[in-house]
């Protein structure tokens, strides 16, 4: 039956080219103009590391005066490098990382390429293993060598393209602002979109091309980026003085790998405030946050305004042109109200007339759907060449394409339904009686 | 006309499925133009903002790469350098430049126990020969002289003679003359010798569109802690020259540092790429309102074909019993008014509902009413212009259909 059905909604629609390519062309341009922005959306709100955000945890303390202090307020986004540390060396989580970044001068050996800056990140030694960052060659250094401010460093693929053609370069020297590095591992193409580790240096499509131990970082006082927030009379941070530890400048951490742990670590967190209060370093109650990855990226709204709105303002069209096809449909089905009196008279019940009206809505959200795959793919090419971060990012990728025709053929099947059952409402004698 | 309404509408009653559909369409259509048509006006409006200096004259030129402890050499070097270049009016030493990166953002307070909040401002710090190379017009009070160039050892200097804007001014003392006026930034000290007309800053207000005039201007002399960043002045026509001969001769001049190229760009060049983002944001609303007039026309177009199409022996009666071609035109012409002017009923308060979830999410004021009518200006002309075909179809049937049947 339902091949014989498809039959008839090509014929109808064939029939009447103009009106079918009216509804086919307001249904692509809906989908086309939904699916763009959707994407744009499911790319910059997806989970950066899909499997592991969920026992990620960013660690929020309050360390500062008791000036200006409310405790609605939420504490600071960044921590001290004292209570960094602290909190690094109690090691109560599964894996902790304490890390900021900034740029360092790379300064090749080969004398045909000018010296240049890359994003470096400066972290202790559980990073690699907690984001899961994928080694092409070699490995990381260990929270010991770390400790020991070793000349070690990880390069990024990109890096190793650049200065040894791709190849192992484990064990070469690279010298950086003025110091010779040993390079202990090249990781893998990595770069996690959001850049959730550190919100500070632009969400999207950034990546650091070395990474060197965090204290190593410190004793050679290398350039620093992102945020520096101070109170009272923090201050430093300005050329190679490190801000003061009245200053948050650091970002932390933690793996927690169940529910009860984290829930542990929270307490701890509140303890070790406590404990730094009745020390007198800290002037504030307790105020602590532990949030994971995609909790982290929602409180930081790292999806900008203007995507939702475009996102928004693309789902209003598709509404208007799904309006449209219902309006579209409605006159297609009533004009052909004699076939289908003839067709109820000859014994087929209102059902069949229902789904074979159905199969052809659905046949025009099919055709309809290719038409906003197209639409949809000419403009992502429109979004990928504006100036903003994420534009390099918009792709569809194959979830999003399946939601494009499943979307399109639940749209229209939704559209069919009142004219449908519009024609099906037909009274058989009197359509014959008329002709 | 009066007469033919009483058969039009006695005629949509009997289509209301069909009538409220197109109507609904209008009503969305409305809703969505309004506000994307809002959208695009408040995002232009912040493209225009006046940023108080001579763009087209100006230039900034930014290194890095250099030893901090050398700066005071390197301004040396670079300002006796820079102003060899044939064509250049002036070079001088600033901590940045309208639509460049912001370098001087600070709170302020108005006592000097920091208790009362004045804002985040920008400090604009310029070293001599900086303010009248901006072209900053001032409104009253003196420009700086040159005692008022303080060494710096922090990002501003400690104490000083500063300059503030005429917006700043009335934020801060909103009744008072703000002359001799005196504000802190910590432990940092500044009395107001000047006011200027315009002055904004770098990269928009952090406090919404008003605060984007928050910006002093504070005279320092050139040091560690103010240089690699330069300001360069010169005629319109030949400052793209100049700065890519500036930019050539730091190799000579200062082989010790690198040209920062995305900050060494003229100023109307940064203040294009500022604005890119509202721009492409503009854009795409235009692109969604064209698209959506389209599809609200095609639906037009597809509803009243089969309308015509359904009457074609109402019409041929009407014909044979003596409408004019003229009287068909004007029905389906009058009929679609009629739903389009309903559509457009219900369509303002789509919009104003529309407007005000905006507003909930969006930093956004409120629709201003003048949009409403100019909305159903342009749907009404929408209709009409997409029924005329139809109608002109409808209008051509000939009487003698009256007599045949189908």
């Amino acid at each position: 039956m339902f091949g014989y059905y498809l039959d008839l909604a090509l014929r109808s629609l064939r029939r009447n080219r103009m009106l079918t390519a009216l509804m086919v062309l307001a249904i692509a341009l809906g989908i086309g103009a939904s699916m763009t922005t959707l994407t744009v959306l499911h790319v910059l709100s997806g989970d950066p590391l899909p499997g592991r955000s969920g026992s990620l945890y960013y660690a929020q303390i309050d360390p500062q005066d008791i000036k200006g202090m409310d405790s609605s307020k939420e504490p600071p986004e960044q921590v001290t490098l004292i209570d960094g540390l602290n909190l690094l060396h109690a090691g109560r989580a599964d894996h902790q990382a304490l890390m900021t970044g900034g740029s360092v001068p790379v300064q090749p050996e080969q004398s045909s390429l000018d010296p240049f800056y890359v994003e470096a990140r400066y972290t202790t030694a559980d990073f690699f293993s907690m984001f899961d960052a994928p080694f092409l060659y070699g490995h990381g250094w260990t929270a010991a060598e770390g400790e020991a401010k070793v000349r070690d460093v990880v390069i990024a693929k990109s890096l190793n393209d650049k200065l040894f053609a791709g190849a192992n370069s484990v064990g070469r020297t690279l010298r950086m602002a003025g110091s010779s590095f040993r390079i202990v591992g090249v990781l893998d193409s990595w770069q996690p979109n959001p850049h959730f580790y550190d919100l500070n240096t632009g969400s999207y499509a950034y990546g650091e091309e070395v990474f060197l131990p965090l204290q190593t970082m410190l004793e050679l006082r290398l350039d620093r980026g992102g945020s520096t927030d101070c109170w009272g009379n923090g201050g430093g941070g300005v050329g190679n003085i490190l801000p003061s530890n009245d200053c948050v400048w650091l970002q932390f951490w933690t793996q927690l790998d169940s529910p009860a742990k984290a829930a542990a670590y929270q307490e701890f967190l509140v303890h070790y405030s406590l404990d730094q209060r009745a020390l007198g370093r800290f002037q504030r109650a307790p105020n602590v946050r532990l949030r994971n990855v995609m909790l982290w990226l929602d409180y930081n709204k790292v999806v900008p305004s203007d995507v939702r709105l475009q996102n928004g303002l693309a789902f209003g069209f598709l509404l208007v042109c799904l309006v449209n096809t219902v309006g579209l449909m409605l006159a297609k089905f009533m004009r052909r109200a004699a076939e289908l009196g003839v067709r109820r008279a000859l014994g087929a019940s209102r059902r069949a007339l229902f789904a074979q009206l159905l199969i052809e809505s659905g046949v025009v959200g099919l055709v309809g759907g290719f038409g906003g795959l197209l639409l949809a793919m000419f403009g992502l090419w429109l979004v990928r060449q504006r100036p903003s971060d994420y534009a390099v990012l918009a792709h569809l990728d194959l979830s999003m394409l399946l939601i494009t025709f499943v979307l399109a053929v639940l749209a229209t099947l939704l559209a069919g339904l009142l004219p449908a059952w519009r024609a099906c409402q037909i009274a058989p004698a009197l359509q014959l009686k008329s002709n | 006309m009066t007469m033919q309404i009483q058969p039009i509408l006695a005629a949509l009653r009997r289509h209301r499925l069909a009538t409220l559909l197109i109507a609904l369409e209008i009503a969305l259509a409305c809703a969505v133009l309004c506000n994307a048509c809002f959208l695009i006006i408040s995002r232009l409006q912040l493209t225009r903002v006046n940023s108080g200096v001579d763009e087209s004259s100006l230039a900034s030129l930014k290194l890095t790469g250099y030893d901090e402890t050398s700066g005071v050499d390197l301004n040396a070097r670079v300002l006796s350098g820079l102003r060899a270049i044939p064509g250049m009016q002036s070079v001088s030493v600033v901590n940045e430049v309208p639509f460049g990166e912001h370098a001087g953002t600070a709170g302020i307070t108005l006592d000097a126990a920091g208790q009362h909040k004045g804002g985040v401002v920008e400090f604009y710090v310029g070293g001599p020969g900086s303010f009248q190379a901006l072209g900053l017009k001032l409104i009253s009070g003196r420009a700086p002289e040159p005692d008022d160039y303080q060494p710096i050892t922090s990002f501003v200097p400690a104490e000083g003679s500063v300059l503030v804007t005429s917006v700043l001014a009335r934020h801060l003392w909103p009744d008072a003359d703000p002359l001799g006026k005196e504000f802190w930034c910590d432990k940092f000290h500044f009395r107001v010798v000047g006011v200027v007309a315009h002055l904004a800053r770098p990269s928009g207000g952090e406090g919404g569109p008003d605060t984007i005039e928050w910006s002093v201007f504070a005279p320092a002399q050139p040091g560690k802690n103010l240089a690699g960043m330069y300001l360069l002045r010169a005629d319109p026509a030949q400052l793209s020259r100049v700065l890519r001969d500036a930019r050539a001769s730091i190799a000579k001049i200062a082989p010790d540092a690198v040209v920062d190229l995305p900050s060494s760009q003229t100023i109307v060049e940064l203040r294009s790429g500022y604005f890119q983002q509202d721009r492409a944001m503009a854009g795409m609303l235009v692109g969604v309102i064209v698209a959506l007039l389209l599809v609200t026309a095609l639906g037009i177009v597809g509803l009243a074909s089969f309308w015509v199409q359904q009457r074609r022996r109402q019409i041929g009666i009407r014909r044979a019993i003596g409408a004019t071609r003229g009287d068909i035109l004007r029905y389906f012409q009058t009929e679609n008014f009629l739903i389009v002017s309903f559509g457009i009923a219900l369509g303002m308060v789509l919009a104003f509902g529309l407007n005000v979830m905006l507003m909930k999410f969006y930093e956004l004021p409120h629709l201003p009413l003048y949009y409403l009518p100019i909305g159903a200006l342009v749907l009404w002309a929408l209709g009409q212009l997409a029924v005329l075909g139809p109608a002109l179809r409808a209008a051509a049937v000939p009487p003698v259909v009256a007599t045949r049947s189908v």
